[in-house]
């Protein structure tokens, strides 16, 4: 979309003002994240920038709320308590969902579209319907205010982002290659693991950091599942937010987005690798 | 199939179809083993509880247990009656409340009728202190006893609403949920001030439908430049898109609440170039503008990636030919662009809106009371009141309306067609 060199006056305005406008819309987006880690190290408790930061005088800042965030053991409950929920919710939706994607993406499968709309289901509900809806359920058979509970509620809100990005990545999957692996005698377990798999891996992954975010994020479900025992974090913030707001958020704010970031440059590095090893394929 | 089936040598026509088909149905039912344990898992984990949630919406067994006596002597009484119910019906009263004092449930029923008239609570704490020393053979006639005992016996209405809400399956909690109810024993429109839920539908309707127009106007330049710039640089310009998208929605929410505050940031700014008095500062949280303007940044990448990629795949070479055919610059982008690019606008625009109706997060952290939505309601019904058959009901309204959003989606999209990142 470069300019053209006979571009009128007219068409030259409007090819920066264009850039200028999509600048701002950058800018919406990003500022609300990036403005949150400065602000972490206010040295005061304020949610504003104080005159001693804009001076960029080091007495405005501090690491004070990194302190209280490491030291509290209300915040570090929930740590503890979102890295053990997390893993083993991914954990879970992955086993399940990428057997599923296996399982949808063979050529003759009986109601496939009714399958496929059930197993997207959960992220279209409404979460405060899945989240009364799990409450009474979990109740019922005993998890109410238990790990495996939330866990098992985690998972299921997980599963239709494994069953998305893996069938996505089974759709470009050569069958030839299980067909190959099991003419040569390899059994189907055998061949899921040493053919499939690594070739699905991408996909595996991605939809399982998917999976881990979806939990890791997760406020409603777990406020109606879980009990003050399985606070996570999300659910502290949320606590925080509501009722007394206190600095600390910011700088847990600040973890989490660097925890998206991790996130991010993983996906984009598979993403290349992905597309690196098409290309060794097609040349 | 194996290979020694297909070489076995007396297989004639007949006998190959029969195989073929045998090995047909054995992979389809290979490929439904596999997803057999996770659909179980979602059918019993999700759906079902789903389900049984939203039955409660019409379950109402409470009245008909605590008094099956009083509701069956009920039955002859007619609900326009200007005369009070007859002895047999307080007599039948005083023995249903002394069974249901007895087993500790008479409290229930009070809050089972608060949902829909107040004062029932101190009828029942008044009947619970006395009552269990009636003697029912000596002590009639009851009906004055229980008119002492609280005057709302005595009010017809009382008599009237527990006609009408004594079936064991009732249409009540959905009256309410449209702020209609039964009180006076025929339907009728809830009292103005209480008329809460409707109002909620078509705020949470108009907003999402807001939210999304303006997730549309945002993000269509950011998806077009993207679309018509070079690789490269769309790639860094996408991580843009990303990483909000990958945040936290707590992180994005707590941010924005921080950004709004009346000590916040944007406002320190207008202060500071000016644009607002210090003592005058803008009120942009806990009203509807923080609500659209957060939800807004949130959804934006839902819009902006299906956006993306529908323009990837529009060929740049339609708009040249339209403009070397002597179309100016704006009708070759409307008339020749844009009608390629809306099935992208068509997905993006459901998927924001499908995730703008059940929002519940953010309304409920920067909305404040006028920027609540259905969803912030529902989850009060379930806190502050308890009422489960008011939630049944106010969910399975916005769950019907999702779900029709959803089949549309599917039609347009194709739900095996959804794309993330």
């Amino acid at each position: 979309m470069a300019l053209p060199t006979y571009a009128s006056p007219l068409q030259r305005i409007w090819y920066y003002a264009f850039r200028v406008i999509c600048g701002l819309i950058f800018f919406y987006l990003m500022f609300p994240i990036l403005v949150i880690i400065p602000l972490s190290f206010n040295a005061q408790d304020f949610f504003t920038f104080t005159p001693e930061m804009l001076a960029l005088d080091p007495d405005g800042f501090s690491l004070k709320h990194y302190r209280d965030f490491f030291t509290n053991p209300d915040w570090q409950l929930a740590t503890r308590n979102s890295l053990t929920i997390a893993p083993m919710a991914t954990l879970i939706s992955v086993s399940l969902g990428t057997l599923a994607a296996i399982g949808l993406s063979q050529s003759h499968v009986p109601f496939k579209r009714a399958i496929m709309a059930v197993l997207i289901s959960p992220m279209i509900v409404p979460l405060i319907i899945s989240a009364a809806g799990m409450y009474f359920f979990f109740s019922a058979i005993g998890l109410q205010g238990t790990y495996w509970g939330v866990v098992l509620s985690h998972a299921i809100l997980g599963i239709p982002f494994v069953i998305i990005t893996v069938t996505a990545t089974l759709v470009g999957f050569d069958r030839s290659l299980t067909r190959a692996a099991a003419s040569m005698g390899a059994g189907p377990v055998r061949t899921f693991f040493k053919v499939q798999l690594p070739l699905i891996l991408p996909g595996v992954i991605s939809g399982s950091l998917f999976a881990f975010i979806t939990s890791f994020d997760e406020v409603v479900v777990v406020i109606f599942v879980g009990s003050a025992a399985q606070k996570t974090l999300p659910w502290q913030m949320f606590i925080g937010l509501r009722e007394q707001i206190s600095p600390t958020i910011l700088a847990v704010a600040t973890l989490m987005v660097g925890l998206s970031i991790l996130l991010l440059a993983t996906l984009e590095m598979l993403r290349r690798r992905n597309e690196r090893m098409r290309g060794l394929s097609a040349a | 199939m194996t290979m020694s089936d297909t070489r076995t040598p007396e297989l004639t026509g007949g006998a190959l179809k029969r195989q073929l088909g045998r090995a047909l149905r054995r992979q389809k039912l290979r490929a439904l083993m596999l997803i057999a344990p996770l659909l179980i898992f979602i059918f019993v984990g999700f759906l079902m509880p789903i389900v049984s949630m939203l039955m409660r919406s019409v379950e109402n067994n409470i009245v008909v247990e605590t008094l099956p006596q009083t509701i069956a002597a009920l039955d002859s009484w007619d609900v326009d009656s200007t005369e009070l119910p007859p002895e047999p019906v307080f007599r039948a009263l005083v023995a249903d409340l002394q069974v249901a004092i007895e087993n500790r449930t008479a409290l229930n029923l009070a809050r089972r009728m608060n949902f829909e008239a107040a004062g029932w609570t101190t009828m029942m704490r008044r009947a619970q202190r006395e009552m269990p020393d009636w003697d029912l053979e000596t002590d009639g006639p009851f009906r004055e006893r229980v008119l002492d005992l609280h005057r709302d016996w005595g009010a017809l209405e009382t008599w009237r609403s527990l006609k009408a809400y004594s079936s064991p399956y009732t249409t009540g909690y959905y009256l309410a949920a449209v702020d209609l109810t039964m009180v006076s024993g025929h339907v009728e429109a809830v009292p103005d001030n209480q008329a809460l839920h409707l109002m909620l539908f078509w705020r949470t309707a108009w907003m999402s439908g807001l939210i999304c127009f303006m997730t549309l106007i945002l993000g269509y330049p950011v998806a077009f430049l993207l679309a018509n710039i070079k690789e490269r640089h769309a790639n860094l310009l996408l991580i843009l898109v990303l990483l909000p998208f990958w945040t936290s929605l707590l992180v994005r929410t707590s941010s924005w609440k921080v950004l709004l505050q009346d000590q916040g940031v944007v406002n320190q700014f207008l202060v500071w170039i000016g644009l607002v008095a210090d003592d005058n500062r803008l009120t942009m949280i806990n009203n509807k503008f923080g609500v659209i303007v957060a939800m807004t940044q949130i959804l934006l990448p839902f819009m902006i990636l299906p956006l993306y990629s529908v323009m990837k795949t529009i060929p740049p070479s339609y708009v040249r030919a339209a403009k070397s055919l002597g179309a100016n610059d704006w009708i070759a982008f409307w008339r020749v662009y844009f009608p390629q690019s809306v099935p992208g606008i068509g997905a993006g625009a459901i998927l924001v809106f499908i995730m703008a109706v059940g929002y519940y997060i953010t309304p409920e952290l920067v909305g404040g009371p006028s920027g609540m939505f259905i969803s912030n309601r529902i989850a009060h019904q379930w806190y502050v009141s308890g009422n489960w058959g008011l939630v049944g009901a106010l969910g399975t309204i916005l769950l019907l309306a999702v779900l029709v959003l959803y089949w549309v989606y599917d039609r347009v999209v194709g739900i095996d067609n959804v794309k993330l990142g």
